[in-house]
């Protein structure tokens, strides 16, 4: 087995636990590299099969291709897609380009919309693959697992996280009280009301995750890649708080090069992250009270 | 480029952030900038630089200065890649400590040179021991502060070689450090001219992975069976991790403690050529030829090959982190393999202590103590002991919610025999013998687990 096998064949044990162990499961797909990765890995795990559906929390200010990409993909593999949108603050534009500071529109348009779609609260819109419409779902079942495919090299708070995290009832994270987490006996029982988010990820690094993508030959979405102006996307957001990087690479072959002996060999995958640099420990902050 | 799970143990203030830190930025292993904000940082405070703040990156940990949960750091040394696991070596934070260690094939234990062997040094070489991790390094670090005196050096070697034999591990490996100055952890050091031994970059490249072993026999503990009937797919896949040997198409296995039996018809797999065989650590599936009822917690063997043991009775050494003390008589959960089942503690026969060892007559086992004890599990359960099947023969124990405890098995004891555990074994049998009635169960089991599904796991 190399490295890549041994990755693999971890996380399919952590989905498949996940999977035994949560009755209202899902799956966080953001459209970006790490979590369709998640996506393969998913249908590696059942064969073929994605057998819990995949929340999306359209901020209203995701790149369009993202949106397209995402619905293109979805009907391609017979997803349960479930969007959530925190429709009251976009009415209201209390958002970053209506002058609100970057965090509170995280929070607001991501964390709140995350919370309120997972709990049932607020309405979800579904994507039925078998009638092949767009369908809504009020007073939802809260899903209580939720599969996340965040990375211990991104950044410290998440280098922190167990592969079973429970959040309280505020979906707030307390990283001082963390339960053991012994071999690969992970902790599946949890109290009432408790959501739990499952890292199937966490000892991928961005290396990692390029090298798979090549192996598997995974359809990611080309916003990725270097479309002839000399630009790509390393990281994918919101189109106001996030920047494309000077890159010509063009498919993952090349970005692997890039970040082996190239130019992002030392460079930070997050740095065109706006959010992350307001000041110390702001994810810290940001993770604490739900963000992922 | 192959990858090793290392874990720096230790007690409190010995130095395990800084020595991370310091080697990250020694191997140039740190994002662009990163070094010159965390200064700047400091600077911003007014406080002094420390290389344990390129590690401990939540607020608390920063404020106290301490590591409070184990963090996973990436590193790359010419010849390999590494997961260093910063584990926190306060007592409060044991079970971090060991949640972290427990995912290490290779651990550095530090100890500091001024203060000296601490209860957590001999704690932290216990539980390495416990978690079976093997290949163990002690770094004697802050040398500085007792001016690279080899004798002190040589007299913390002597003491905690001593300590480290009661338990059963043999290290012959010190090395004399100065996380801070940066002494022996790349090169070595002018300040320390009578030590001859390897650098920390030159133990950690002479660790080895651990192995897969493809001669062992094959075990496989049953994650789930799966039948998705989404476009008409009427495979039943029986799914789970290899954690020995090779199975292959053909072969017939059998499946414990259930003895149901049948043999596999194919091996599935998703975006791969079609395969006939799967080894030791891949998370697989198979189809059977025949449909057999198996749940969840078996474990599978091939029929051409030993069998695990079953039993319900087994010894173990424990390590406890709950916040209730681990009592006779009173019901827990075990998680062994894929197994899950409610467990009670029988007998204590000792209890061990970080510094004295050995404590008889004990009444229960109480937070961050470790035990060697006997349990009885309420279901018959297939298991190995440690030695023959390291992932077979570790169980952990759940109070309540949480992971209040884990340990390993040393010795598989005879069966506790009740009326239950033979009716079910009669009950087995007959099922096996009527197809009829195994399909209805089948049926039946079906409803159950949709509209009582936290009744199955």
């Amino acid at each position: 087995m190399d490295h890549l096998d041994r990755l693999e064949a971890q996380s399919i044990y952590i989905l498949r636990e996940a999977y035994r162990s949560f009755p209202n499961l899902a799956m966080l797909w953001s459209i970006g590299k790490d979590s369709t990765v998640l996506l393969w890995l998913t249908r590696k795990a059942f064969f073929g099969h994605v057998p819990y559906p995949l929340v999306h929390i359209d901020t209203a200010f995701k790149i369009p291709e993202m949106i397209k990409y995402r619905d293109e993909i979805a009907i391609q593999w017979d997803l349960n897609l479930v969007v959530g949108q925190n429709k009251e603050a976009l009415a209201k534009g209390e958002t970053f380009v209506n002058g609100l500071d970057r965090l509170s529109c995280c929070k607001k348009l991501k964390s709140d919309a995350l919370k309120n779609t997972l709990d049932g609260t607020w309405a979800r819109r579904k994507w039925n693959p078998y009638k092949k419409v767009w369908e809504d779902e009020l007073n939802g079942a809260p899903y209580t697992g939720v599969i996340v495919g965040v990375r211990a090299d991104e950044e410290g708070s998440r280098s922190k996280e167990r592969v079973f995290s429970a959040r309280d009832e505020k979906s707030e994270w307390d990283a001082s009280t963390q339960p053991p987490e012994l071999w690969n006996q992970y902790k599946t029982d949890f109290a009432p009301g408790t959501h739990v988010r499952i890292h199937p990820l966490l000892e991928w690094t961005e290396l990692n995750i390029w090298e798979y993508i090549e192996r598997e030959n995974i359809p990611i979405i080309n916003l990725y890649f270097d479309q002839g102006n000399g630009k790509r996307y390393r990281s994918l957001g919101c189109f106001p708080c996030t920047a494309p990087v000077d890159s010509q690479a063009r498919n993952p072959k090349e970005i692997i090069e890039e970040l082996t002996s190239g130019k992002f060999k030392d460079i930070a995958e997050r740095s065109g992250r706006a959010q992350d640099k307001d000041g110390g420990g702001t994810l810290e902050r940001l993770r604490k009270e739900g963000y992922m | 480029m192959q990858r090793l799970n290392i874990v720096i143990t230790g007690h409190v203030d010995h130095g395990k952030s800084t020595l991370i830190g310091r080697l990250l930025a020694d191997t140039d292993s740190l994002p662009q900038g990163k070094l010159e904000s965390v200064k700047k940082m400091c600077e911003n405070n007014a406080r002094p630089f420390e290389y344990a703040f390129l590690l401990d990156a939540l607020a608390d940990e920063q404020k106290q200065g301490i590591t409070i949960d184990s963090a996973r750091v990436f590193f790359q040394s010419k010849k390999r890649e590494y997961i260093i696991i910063d584990a926190p070596g306060h007592i409060e934070f044991l079970k971090n400590m060991i949640s972290g260690a427990s995912r290490a094939e290779a651990a550095l234990l530090l100890i500091d040179a001024k203060e000296g062997v601490a209860e957590n040094s001999k704690r932290h070489g216990m539980l390495l021991s416990l978690l079976g991790i093997k290949q163990v390094a002690i770094v004697v670090n802050k040398m500085d502060l007792v001016n690279f005196s080899e004798i002190a050096f040589t007299k913390l070697k002597v003491e905690y070689s001593e300590y480290l034999a009661t338990l059963g591990i043999k290290s012959d490996i010190f090395i004399p450090i100065s996380a801070r100055e940066g002494v022996n952890l790349i090169e070595h050091s002018a300040s320390t001219p009578w030590y001859k031994g390897p650098t920390v970059l030159e133990i950690l490249d002479s660790f080895k992975s651990v192995e897969e072993k493809e001669n062992d026999d094959f075990r496989m503990p049953l994650q789930d069976v799966y039948k998705f009937t989404r476009d008409n797919d009427d495979r039943r896949i029986y799914a789970g991790t290899v954690t020995s040997g090779e199975l292959n198409v053909g072969d017939e296995v059998v499946f414990y403690p259930s003895l149901k039996r049948s043999k596999v018809a194919s091996i599935e797999s998703f975006n791969t050529e079609v395969k006939t065989s799967v080894k030791e650590s891949e998370a697989i599936g198979f189809t059977l030829q025949t449909q057999i009822y198996v749940r969840n917690g078996d474990v599978v063997a091939r029929a051409d090959q030993s069998a695990p043991k079953v039993s319900n009775r087994f010894e173990a050494n424990l390590f406890w982190l709950g916040a209730k003390p681990l009592e006779l008589d009173k019901p827990y959960k075990i998680k062994i393999g894929s197994a899950q089942s409610t467990i009670y503690l029988e007998e204590i026969k000792r209890v061990i202590d970080g510094d004295t060892l050995d404590r008889a007559d004990e009444p229960s086992v109480g937070r961050h103590e470790a035990a060697c004890v006997i349990f009885r599990v309420h279901d018959l359960v297939a298991m190995e002991q440690f030695g023959e099947n390291q992932k077979l023969g570790r169980f952990v124990i759940v109070d309540e919610y949480d992971i209040a405890g884990g340990g390993i098995i040393t010795e598989v004891l005879e069966q506790y025999t009740t009326r239950r555990t033979k009716a079910l074994h009669v009950n087995d049998v007959l099922v096996d013998k009527a197809g009829e009635s195994a399909e209805f169960e089948e049926e039946l089991f079906a409803l159950l687990r949709k509209h009582f599904p936290h009744q199955f796991n």
